[in-house]
């Protein structure tokens, strides 16, 4: 599982402060995402992983800090330029369009491509991966179950043809059955070739597919390692796997 | 005249002046739909352009009710006419938004409306400056047909107008449904946000969602000028009044429940002003509106809160 390490970076972060206001989020925060890598961000609410997420694509800007990808800073350019150049998000909660179709949704994923034969192709495979997709096309996205959106919008992100996929706590509010699908799908993408950065509290199923994974609490990184470190790692058995059933619990309840 | 009759006329009266209002409501329900905002500047965009439609059937030679035209050069000047006026309006709109409103976009609370009615009194006092108070005779190139439908009476221009009001509203709802831009602005009305990550520039939306509504506002103010035959610097007032609340009654921010909502005023203004009193016309409006909104707050085609999970 370990990758190569001399594989090149695709997405840095140097010495970021991130604020809202007076508030200060992103403590001088550093990530380093290699080219074919899932890395994982695990930490408590609030701790500013969100932000991290808004960060990379540019919703909100960080006061100090580079942010690099694929050798080109990138933290003055606009969102749009950054989807452009290959970052797609799947947001927190899914904010799938609610009144647009599934494929209207799935073509506003590829608002910055052209419409084609590229178009079609990455349809084709939105609906090979997921055939629930294919089936709700035509259904107004809104009216989906919690599972179906999430595998809209992970769909939505890969229309955009990224290279890097930021996905913000893709196993919120979903079954454990869903959770595993999802992470077998996201596992799936990845080895088709694309980065994946993906913010989760369910640390002991992000571990289980990241090669590599952080840990911010309050806004400062305070453990970095290989997934198989930390899921040896005394400290984090205690503070994120064993509190595991409480974050996916409360997810659940709250999808009720 | 039969009652029949009656209905029929006021049939054919209302649809003319409810596609007015319809064309009208479409510009507050396209702003308010992605940027929550009542623009009321929106009344006097309106009312320019019936001072643009003016100057431009004038400049083509028709003056006052004495040029009259039929057949290929009739329908030039109108379209020139009306090109014209949603051309400049559209601008107007653009630049409102842009150089006015677009700065308190990220400002709390009711500055950028207030903004919108300074904006409105500024437009017609500059047209009561500049132009002057008194009501203007509005050129008017339409032959006099009238055609019988068994009583009623159906002027030339009536069926000209919804011809005019339904290619553009048909127009418009082809580009919000069905091009990429359109699709851009209705997804940035659902989630602003989202609509970003997804590479929307949201300004430009913004901006395009001025432009179309105030475009619309220059086709519904050379309606007005060929029906009434009359214009003045405050006509903004009533009509953009009675267009706003059919953009209220029809579901604010829906596109097809401002066309809905501007027909059904237009029509019940006219069967109150036949059936009971013209000076009780804007009591029963507002009525119905009051009444349509207790049982559906969210009008007749609006959703209620749209949920964002
Ligand atoms: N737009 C904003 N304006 C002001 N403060 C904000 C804004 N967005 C987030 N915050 C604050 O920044 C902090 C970090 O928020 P963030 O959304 O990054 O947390 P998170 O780690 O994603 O938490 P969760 O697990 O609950 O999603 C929080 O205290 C939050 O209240
Ligand atoms: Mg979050």
């Amino acid at each position: 599982m370990p990758l190569d390490a001399t594989s090149g970076l695709l997405l840095e972060f140097k010495s970021i402060n991130t604020y809202y206001g007076d508030l200060h989020v992103l403590k001088d925060v550093n990530y380093e995402i290699r080219h074919g890598e899932i890395v994982s961000l695990l930490g408590g609410n609030a701790c500013g992983k969100s932000t991290t997420m808004k960060t990379i694509m540019g919703v909100v800007r960080p006061r100090t800090g580079t942010v690099i990808f694929d050798g080109q800073p990138i933290e003055k350019l606009s969102t749009s330029e950054r989807v452009r150049r290959g970052i797609a998000p799947v947001l927190e909660a899914r904010r799938l369009f609610p009144r647009m179709t599934v494929f209207e949704n799935l073509e506003m994923g590829a608002f910055m491509r052209k419409k084609g034969a590229e178009f079609a192709q990455d349809l084709e495979r939105v609906y090979e991966l997921f055939p629930r997709v294919k089936e709700r096309r035509s259904q107004v996205a809104g009216t989906l179950s919690g599972g179906e959106q999430q595998m809209v919008a992970i769909g939505r992100a890969l229309m955009a043809r990224p290279r890097l996929i930021c996905m913000d706590e893709p196993s919120m509010g979903l079954s454990p059955l869903y959770v595993e699908q999802v992470f077998d799908i996201i596992q799936t993408i990845n080895k088709q070739g694309t980065s994946i950065f993906m913010v989760e509290q369910n640390a002991s199923m992000a571990l289980s597919i990241a090669h590599r994974a952080y840990v911010l609490q309050t806004g400062v990184v305070v453990l970095s390692g290989t997934a198989a470190e930390l899921r040896e790692d005394k400290n984090i058995r205690e503070a994120y796997l064993g509190e595991l059933q409480v974050p996916g619990a409360k997810a659940e309840a709250e999808a009720k | 005249m039969t009652g029949f009759d009656l209905f029929v006329q006021q049939t054919i009266n209302g649809l003319t002046l409810g596609a007015m209002y319809s064309l009208l409501a479409l510009g507050f329900t396209m702003v308010y739909g992605i940027l929550e905002l009542i623009n009321f500047a929106h009344f006097s965009v309106f009312m320019v352009g019936t001072f643009v439609a003016m100057g431009a059937l004038q400049s083509m030679g028709i003056m006052g009710q004495s040029v009259i035209l039929t057949g290929l050069p009739l329908v030039g000047v109108l379209l020139v006419a009306l090109a014209a006026t949603m051309t400049v309006c559209g601008c107007i709109g653009m630049g409102i938004e842009r150089f006015f409103l677009r700065r308190l976009r990220s400002v709390k609370g009711p500055a950028q409306m207030i903004t919108t009615i300074g904006i409105s009194y500024i437009l017609s006092n500059s047209v009561l400056l500049f132009i002057g108070g008194q009501g203007f005779n509005f050129p008017n190139p339409i032959p006099m047909l009238k055609y019988h439908i068994g009583g009623a009476v159906m002027d030339v221009r009536q069926p000209l107008i919804w011809a005019i009001s339904a290619v553009l509203m048909i127009g418009l709802t082809y580009f919000v449904q069905s091009t990429k831009l359109g699709k851009a602005m209705r997804a940035t009305a659902q989630d602003p946000e989202a609509a970003r990550m997804m590479g929307v520039d949201v300004d430009r939306v913004v901006l395009t969602a001025f432009f179309l509504g105030s475009a619309m506002a220059g086709a519904a103010a050379v309606v007005f000028g060929l029906y009434y035959n009359y214009t003045n610097f405050y006509i903004g007032f009533d009509a953009g009044l009675r267009a706003f609340t059919a953009a209220v009654l029809g579901g604010i921010g829906n596109v097809p429940g401002a066309m809905l909502g501007g027909l059904l005023i237009g029509i019940i203004e006219t069967m109150t002003s036949q059936f009971i009193s013209t000076n009780w016309a804007e009591v029963v409006i507002f009525s119905i509106l009051i009444l349509v909104l207790v049982f559906r707050p969210a009008g007749l085609l609006g959703r209620v809160a749209p949920n964002k999970s």
